[in-house]
């Protein structure tokens, strides 16, 4: 045996090692998931993708023509109107979550672990019931003849019922309560995870408590603000079932314009191209994300 | 200025709940100005809540607590002229070295010149001049540790109050730094309370120490007089070796007390269970009076004498007086010393310490003990109420 042949022995050894030690075992671990997402994730993905390049045929099909149309046309005020609509309420629902769900989660960090888990549960909860049954409780509260305005109207505050419902407002609301918990859960667990003695730290050092709260636990916390900012804004923005039991057909936003292309209207190619912006949207987003996270170093990460 | 005004701190009757528990009992405490003043103890003695009720990070649930003679127990944590060096140091990972040295400053608004030029003074002082720009997750120990005393002294406290600030580092720069902070309370005569269970710190830096235990001050004394003179059982217990005989003292038959400016000079006999063995006291009025007990009354003192293992000595032959005999069990080398156990009779171990090996004796040998009358200290037992 010449030496060259042993080596080319103990190379194959090698490889039939290095596949019973290293890639069965990876393959048996990440093989069903890499399937699936395939599958199931990148596969309808690229297929969005394509029609969005294609043309509606006149019967609500796919004309296999290359063509640019499906997103000049996203560019006519008319649907510009709905996406910037649809990024104001986004914006405004995660503003307001935040400024909610922040104190919130602080109250439920600072107490003891047992009743912090407890009052999480609480906030749960609610979670569990169906969102369309939680949509449609608020419509239904909401409607002229509806609980709230019969009760204002019986405790004399107003004269008419209340244009509650089909409001921007109102979808905001909706949305509100569709997406809280995602807010607190995150806030909650990066709050919780501040030690006490940097805010002991501060006030030693003569800070009062309002400067404490903004230069050491709102940059402490600021992972989990961003998280809970990625989690409302991004769901908020295409979210199509909440404008729908809330906003009726009078509030228009980017997820029931994308649904009703795909249902209502039957132009697939231009549904295809405003859910291929949409994932631009929240591409974009990810990549502030990651660029924040980078910027600050922090231990807390 | 009255008597309370001369001290920098003072505690007195502070008592501290955690719900039921009665951590802090009674607490008597005053810290002299630029003093270096170390409490002492095993963990949960209560000596960091002590720190922390003077930092204004805990409530005392009694008592009164004043900073230059101000009472401070209604002031905030942020309104006290005391800075804190914390066990983990709590530098704010989000900023920089000088951002964290400058805080104090900038929440008080001090001019942005200033900050620059006190943060360069304290960064020289702390000897981490070039670290302004890093994070502290990029720093080891030791320089984090440096931050911290220069984030707390750039404030110019009355007092630093340091928190097992060396708890954290290794034994060798753990020593360096002991004697840096040493060093610095020296040069900037700023008033140090130390928190440490560790006696060999608490020995090396300290101009006073107070050990605690169970929430209760045992000793507040020089780190020399608490070993010499141990006060009760515990504190001769806990700092250093000790060798401790709970007997009953009697005046020796032929009383031989003379006076010596002010003082007599007692002799006693102490029974022991070990053995007996002859006690010199001076004995003043004062001390009389602590005991509450005349020191000849018949039926005998109740105390403990302690002797300390290196001043416990051994022969072959008895010493007149001394009737304590042992068997030596074993001599163990331990490399600045030879430290050798003796067996009691009755079974109580005395321990031995020698710079040089004996070779006169052998283990599984009997000796007898003895010290110079001078080197043994007694401690009377305490008297409740």
């Amino acid at each position: 045996m010449n030496p060259s042949e042993s080596q080319g022995e103990k190379n194959t050894l090698a490889k039939t090692r290095n596949l019973k030690r290293n890639t069965l075992p990876a393959l048996t671990m990440a093989g069903p998931v890499t399937f699936w997402m395939l599958v199931f994730v990148l596969l309808p993905l690229l297929y969005v993708v394509f029609i969005s390049f294609m043309r509606r045929d006149a019967f609500g099909g796919i004309d296999y023509h290359v063509t640019l149309s499906n997103y000049v046309e996203i560019l006519q005020p008319v649907y510009l109107k709905v996406i910037w609509k649809s990024i104001k309420l986004a914006l405004l629902t995660t503003v307001i979550c935040i400024l909610i769900g922040y104190p919130l989660a602080y109250y439920i960090a600072r107490k003891p672990s047992k009743l912090a888990a407890k009052l999480l549960m609480l906030v749960m909860i609610p979670f569990w019931t169906n969102t369309l049954v939680r949509l449609y409780s608020i419509n239904l509260m909401g409607q002229p003849n509806g609980f709230l305005n019969q009760f204002l109207l019986r405790a004399g505050l107003i004269s008419k019922p209340l244009d509650i419902l089909y409001s921007d407002g109102i979808v905001v609301v909706g949305l509100l309560i569709s997406m809280l918990p995602f807010a607190i859960l995150p806030l909650y667990a990066s709050i919780e995870k501040l030690d006490k003695s940097y805010l002991e730290a501060s006030s030693d050092l003569g800070a009062r408590p309002a400067i404490t709260f903004l230069r050491v636990t709102i940059p402490l916390t600021l992972p989990g603000i961003v998280a809970a900012v990625m989690l409302v804004f991004i769901p908020s923005l295409g979210m199509y079932y909440v404008p729908e039991a809330l906003g009726g057909g009078k509030v228009m936003l980017i997820g029931s314009l994308i649904r009703n292309q795909f249902l209502v209207t039957k132009n697939w190619p231009f549904g295809a191209s405003l859910s291929i912006l949409l994932l631009l949207i929240t591409l974009i987003m990810l990549w502030l994300y990651t660029r924040i996270a980078k910027l600050d170093d922090m231990e807390v990460f | 200025m009255n008597e309370i005004g001369e001290y920098i701190i003072s505690l007195s009757n502070v008592d501290k709940y955690f719900g039921t528990n009665h951590v802090i009992q009674n607490f008597h405490l005053n810290v002299r100005q630029g003093e270096f003043l170390t409490l002492l103890g095993p963990s949960g003695c209560g000596k960091t809540t002590i720190l922390r009720m003077i930092a204004g990070f805990e409530d005392s649930s009694g008592g009164t607590i004043r900073v230059q003679g101000e009472r401070v127990e209604d002031k905030e944590a942020f309104e006290r002229d005391v800075n804190t060096v914390f066990q983990s140091y709590a530098l704010f990972p989000h900023m920089t070295v000088f951002d964290n040295i400058a805080y104090g400053l900038s929440v008080k608004k001090v001019p942005k010149s200033e900050i620059k030029e006190r943060v360069k003074e304290m960064l020289e002082l702390v000897q981490l001049m070039g670290f302004e720009g890093r994070k502290p997750a990029m720093m080891s120990g030791g320089q984090k540790q440096r931050v911290a005393i220069a984030r707390a002294l750039i404030n110019r406290p009355k007092v630093l109050l340091l928190d097992e600030p060396l708890g954290a580092l290794d034994l060798k720069l753990r020593k360096q730094m002991q004697i840096e902070l040493k060093r610095l309370q020296k040069k900037l005569n700023i008033t140090f309370i130390y928190v440490t269970h560790d006696q060999e710190e608490a020995m090396t830096m300290s101009d006073r120490i107070a050990v605690m235990n169970g929430g209760v001050l045992e000793q507040l004394d020089t780190p020399d007089q608490i070993y010499k003179h141990p006060k009760t059982k515990f504190v001769a217990d806990f700092i250093g070796e000790s060798n401790l005989f709970d007997g009953i003292a009697k005046p020796a038959e032929s009383i031989s007390a003379h006076m010596e400016n002010g003082t007599i000079q007692k002799e006693f006999t102490v029974l022991t269970a070990s053995g007996i063995f002859p006690l010199v006291q001076n004995v003043t009025e004062e001390s009389c009076s602590v005991t509450k007990e005349p020191l000849d009354s018949g039926s005998g003192l109740p105390l403990t004498v302690c002797v300390r293992p290196e001043v416990m000595k051994y022969s072959k032959c008895p010493v007149e007086g001394f009737s304590l005999s042992g068997v030596i069990k074993n001599v163990i080398f331990v490399g600045s010393q030879y430290r050798s156990l003796i067996v009691m009779d009755n079974g109580y171990e005395v321990r031995v310490n020698r710079i040089k090996p004996d070779q006169t004796v052998s283990e599984g040998e009997r000796v007898f003990l003895f010290w110079d009358l001078e080197d043994a200290s007694c401690i009377f037992q305490r008297k409740e109420g």
